[in-house]
């Protein structure tokens, strides 16, 4: 059975201007120490289907679909009884780690707080266990960083104390939410590295979310790449590189500079993502694709499969 | 003939730390010089100290052999004019108050008081095309607009004056890859039909050996290499630089997986 299987996810939002589709009928699933990489750009919806199921959506969101995580329907379910999945099988590490953190508190009492309030742990328990994972996550000096507030930490330090504080009581899943996008080159692969370490020691499943292709493979066996709130591919990492069947996710990978000897102009996709209160009624990607046809404009591809791992949005999969 | 001498330049914050010590470098006239390093290493201070926003507190930088921090205001008002910038969040390096038409004409209000309104609408129009951007979107407010094209109205507004060097600092760190690609070939164009120079800071190495002639690296305040692009990127140096580039994820997957398998943390 997959670990976590979501249905026909739909996030909406209603504003005076009218409502904005941020997730649109989105639908798959994660087996139990899989890990998955979802990319896509700004405003593709790919943090919305994620914060949807963990309850963190926007107040004036509106969220339809289901949400499974081992059989029990997450989506709907009071904060209370929410909180028992946010603090035990579920973690997410975000984006920003100073925004995070809480700056008043310093990092140990942030770290043994949700062994105590979530399982139950004394102090001592969960002091032990706090600087286990400090340690886990390569600090330098774990009882000294124990006692020190976020300030006092450098960007990549405190994006380890946020990985220590998501693997403390073994989570099956971690979310990942960009964590390397706020750091410095160098650091990134740190970060990306030690994620990979985990995922192989604890066989934790994880979710990268991110919008850079290429950091994808060191940790992720499989993609789904996002546009406009839709799922518009997904497929194992080799398949995505080697025959992306999309005309986005091909453009993307392009559109990505190697690093290599200058060889003129980048592949550059023209135009750029639609309005998300202003769809359009056919393929989202049409307006900017090279090979868009009639049909595209006025109907919407369904997510087709083309291998046993492979499935495509697109209505010329086939020929790409 | 070099555009820009940078000579033995320091900058110390409070007495003591030491954001740029000891930076030397010349500029040659077209040339495209990458600035790399991670945070904290120094890059925008320099583009600042390069920008007359800060004073040094040692050395001296000089434009076609004059001092930029002896400058009478003349001299002062002619160099704004021949060297402008571009910046990292492309929103909010622009007015949200004014239209489009105002904040791409601004500059020459200030560096060009002499040209009448009929000239101010012919230079905003002769500089829109070779951006993108179309006449009918002039009366338009910087929200309306994606980060794309607010990329594009900054670098409207610093090349309508006509420089001859463009302080990029990040210019694309804030935007999405898609669009990253179109900003990027824009700056190529500039470079290659207007001959423009310009100091690219990123840190984004992939983008910089696609872009630079010649690439700076600073570390803590200091340069540690400065190379041509491709000998940087085939022999570094210094073991920072080497560092620096086995940091850059690769673009074969496979590749990818096996150096993250290797990276020690």
């Amino acid at each position: 059975m997959n670990f976590l299987d979501v249905r026909h996810l739909s996030v909406s939002f209603t504003q005076e201007q009218g409502s904005v589709q941020a997730v649109r009928d989105v639908s798959f699933s994660i087996d139990e120490g899989e890990t998955l990489a979802v990319v896509g750009e700004s405003g593709a919806g790919k943090s919305q289907v994620f914060h949807a199921l963990l309850g963190l959506q926007a107040k004036n969101a509106r969220v339809a679909g289901s949400a499974k995580l081992a059989g029990q329907e997450l989506i709907g379910l009071p904060a209370t009884q929410l909180n028992q999945y946010r603090g035990n099988a579920l973690r997410i590490i975000f984006q920003d780690p100073m925004t995070a953190l809480n700056p008043y508190l310093k990092i140990g009492v942030q770290l043994t707080e949700i062994l105590q309030v979530h399982q139950g742990a004394s102090y001592q328990q969960a002091r032990t266990q706090a600087l286990q994972a400090l340690q886990e996550v390569k600090l330098p000096n774990p009882e000294w960083n124990f006692q020190q507030y976020p300030h006092e930490l450098s960007g990549g330090m405190r994006q380890r104390v946020m990985i220590a504080m998501a693997i403390l009581g073994h989570p099956r899943l971690i979310i990942a939410d960009e964590p390397t996008t706020a750091l410095d080159v160098t650091v990134q692969s740190d970060i990306i590295s030690l994620l990979k370490k985990i995922h192989q020691q604890h066989g934790t499943s994880m979710v990268l979310i991110t919008h850079d292709i290429p950091l994808v493979a060191g940790l992720c066996e499989r993609i789904m790449m996002m546009y406009a709130g839709k799922i518009v591919e997904t497929g194992t990492l080799q398949e995505i590189h080697q025959q992306a069947r999309h005309p986005y996710t091909r453009a993307l990978l392009q559109a990505t500079p190697a690093n290599q000897r200058n060889s003129g102009k980048l592949v550059s996709i023209a135009g750029q993502p639609p309005d998300p209160r202003q769809l359009p009624t056919g393929c989202a990607f049409a307006p900017r694709c090279e090979k868009a046809r009639r049909q595209c404009q006025t109907a919407q591809p369904e997510l087709t499969a083309v291998s046993d791992t492979q499935q495509v949005a697109c209505f010329f999969a086939e020929e790409n | 003939m070099d555009l820009l001498q940078v000579e033995q330049l320091g900058v110390t914050f409070n007495h003591s730390f030491k954001a740029l010590n000891q930076v030397s470098f010349n500029l040659r006239q077209g040339e495209v010089l990458g600035i790399v390093g991670e945070s904290g290493s120094g890059k925008s201070t320099l583009a600042r100290v390069i920008m007359r926003l800060q004073m040094p507190s040692e050395g001296d930088v000089k434009w076609r052999s004059d001092s930029l921090f002896a400058m009478d205001n003349k001299q002062q008002q002619a160099y704004r004019k021949q060297v402008q910038m571009i910046f990292q969040d492309p929103l909010d390096a622009l007015n949200p108050r004014m239209t489009v038409a105002q904040i791409i004409a601004e500059p020459l209000r200030y560096l060009m008081p002499q040209l009448s309104r009929k000239q101010v609408r012919q230079k905003v129009a002769q500089v829109l095309t070779p951006m993108g951007l179309s006449e009918s979107q002039l009366g338009r407010y910087p929200h309306e607009f994606s980060g794309g094209q607010c990329q594009r109205i900054g670098i409207a507004r610093a090349m309508i004056v006509e420089p001859e060097l463009l302080v990029c600092d990040e210019p694309v760190s804030a935007l999405d890859v898609s669009i990253q690609a179109q900003i990027i070939n824009l700056l190529l164009e500039l470079k290659q039909q207007k001959g423009l120079s310009m100091l690219f800071i990123s840190h984004d190495l992939s983008i910089v050996r696609h872009l630079c002639d010649r690439v700076l690296v600073l570390y803590k305040g200091e340069i540690v290499e400065l190379a041509e692009t491709e000998s940087l990127y085939q022999s570094p140096q210094s073991d920072y630089t080497r560092r620096l580039l086995a940091s850059i994820p690769l673009h074969n997957p496979l590749e990818e997986r096996a150096r993250i398998e290797a990276w020690g943390v």
